[in-house]
């Protein structure tokens, strides 16, 4: 009985070995799957925050666009809650992979060309690029003639001592006369 | 002792003369031409108000159509409130705009038009959940519809078009109360 006992004893401890074997070996594989999940979760959100656009990236764009709302502000140093909202706008966009043509794109078409920096060069606008030039071309032109009509104007007209009329030739004599008796 | 000396003033050439003001002849009436061609045509008080269309924010439609044009709304009376969120004296009036859209709603001979002006989708989209905004709305794109309708100082301001398409009042500024909203339908109606 005893060695059947014992036998039995052996027959159960067996099973009981294996399953401390087999749970030992699940806990390693659930390490392991545990380990490979957190390197997965933290190479995934590193690469994550390596995507996410920056505030400097962000900002390149704002300084090209202004507030649609405060005029003549551009839109990386406006100070408003909306100004905030369109920056968080240009950060989204970014983040979706919109170029930044594609951005200042999307701004045209929701707040119009008015929030851009630079005006399309179309239609009506052409005359923003155009009139400054011609303003400074004819400025130059107008600057070049007056300067060379300067240049032309006459010497003051030197007057020769016989030219000097008689009568004034005279007064200077008398002049010199009582200058002479003063002293 | 002066002496007066003839300097001969040379001129600039006739047919110079002529090209530059030819040139700046052009040139006002091209930038005239090109500014009346941008300007929109705007509203006036007891006047038809200009044909406009909107698109409609998702899941703010009109009888589920995406968009709307004004012209759509004839024979009915047409509230059009032009707001944005980053404007706080439009969420003081916000919750007074969606109680009257709940009065008028199922008589349908009253429309409410949301137009968000110069926002974020990001930005439209909270504020319409924060004050449970349920009647129709839409972005004001490139601010047109606020530019037709002669928007005059800001955010808020409410335009109130009568059923042959004439606007009969403006309110500037946020309303007091869901009454003073009801008191100018009435007055319309």
């Amino acid at each position: 009985m005893f060695e059947s006992w014992k036998v039995k004893m052996n027959h159960q401890s067996r099973p009981t070995l294996h399953a401390s074997r087999n749970t030992q070996h699940a806990t390693r594989i659930a390490y392991l799957v545990l380990f490979l999940a957190l390197l997965f979760a933290s190479f995934s959100s590193a690469s994550a925050q390596s995507s996410a656009p920056t505030d400097d990236e962000v900002n390149a764009i704002a300084r090209q666009l202004y507030c649609p709302v405060c005029e003549s502000t551009p839109l990386d140093v406006c100070p408003t809650d909306a100004c905030k909202e369109w920056r968080e706008q240009i950060r989204t966009l970014l983040a979706e992979g919109k170029t930044e043509e594609e951005i200042f794109e999307y701004f045209e078409q929701q707040y119009g060309a008015r929030v851009l920096a630079e005006p399309p060069r179309e239609g009506f606008f052409w005359l923003m690029y155009l009139i400054p030039p011609v303003i400074i071309l004819a400025g130059v032109v107008i600057l070049f003639r007056s300067m060379s009509d300067w240049r032309k104007k006459p010497a003051p007209v030197e007057v020769e001592a016989d030219e000097i009329p008689a009568a004034k030739d005279d007064y200077l004599a008398r002049m010199e006369e009582e200058l002479k008796k003063q002293k | 002792m002066t002496e007066q000396t003839n300097i001969e003033k040379k001129g600039v050439a006739l047919w110079v003369q002529i090209v530059v003001w030819v040139f700046i002849v052009g040139l006002l009436a091209l930038v005239g031409f090109g500014l009346n061609k941008a300007r929109n045509p705007m509203a006036a008080l007891n006047e038809p108000v200009p044909d406009f269309d909107l698109v409609y924010y998702e899941g703010y439609e009109y009888k589920d159509t995406p968009q709307m044009k004004l012209s759509d709304f004839r024979g009915k009376v047409l509230v059009v409130n032009i707001w944005a969120s980053w404007c706080k004296p439009c969420e003081q009036e916000a919750p007074d705009l969606e109680e009257a859209w709940q009065l008028y709603k199922d008589g349908d001979d009253v429309v409410f038009v949301g137009v968000a002006y110069v926002d974020t989708p990001a930005g439209s989209s909270q504020y319409l959940k924060k004050f449970n905004i349920t009647f129709p709305n839409a972005p004001d794109l490139q601010s047109n519809i606020s530019s037709i309708l002669n928007r005059q100082m800001g955010v808020p301001e409410t335009y109130f078009i009568d059923r042959e398409g004439i606007l009969r009042h403006v309110k500037i500024g946020p309303f007091g109360s869901v009454n003073e909203i009801q008191k100018v339908i009435e007055g319309i109606q």
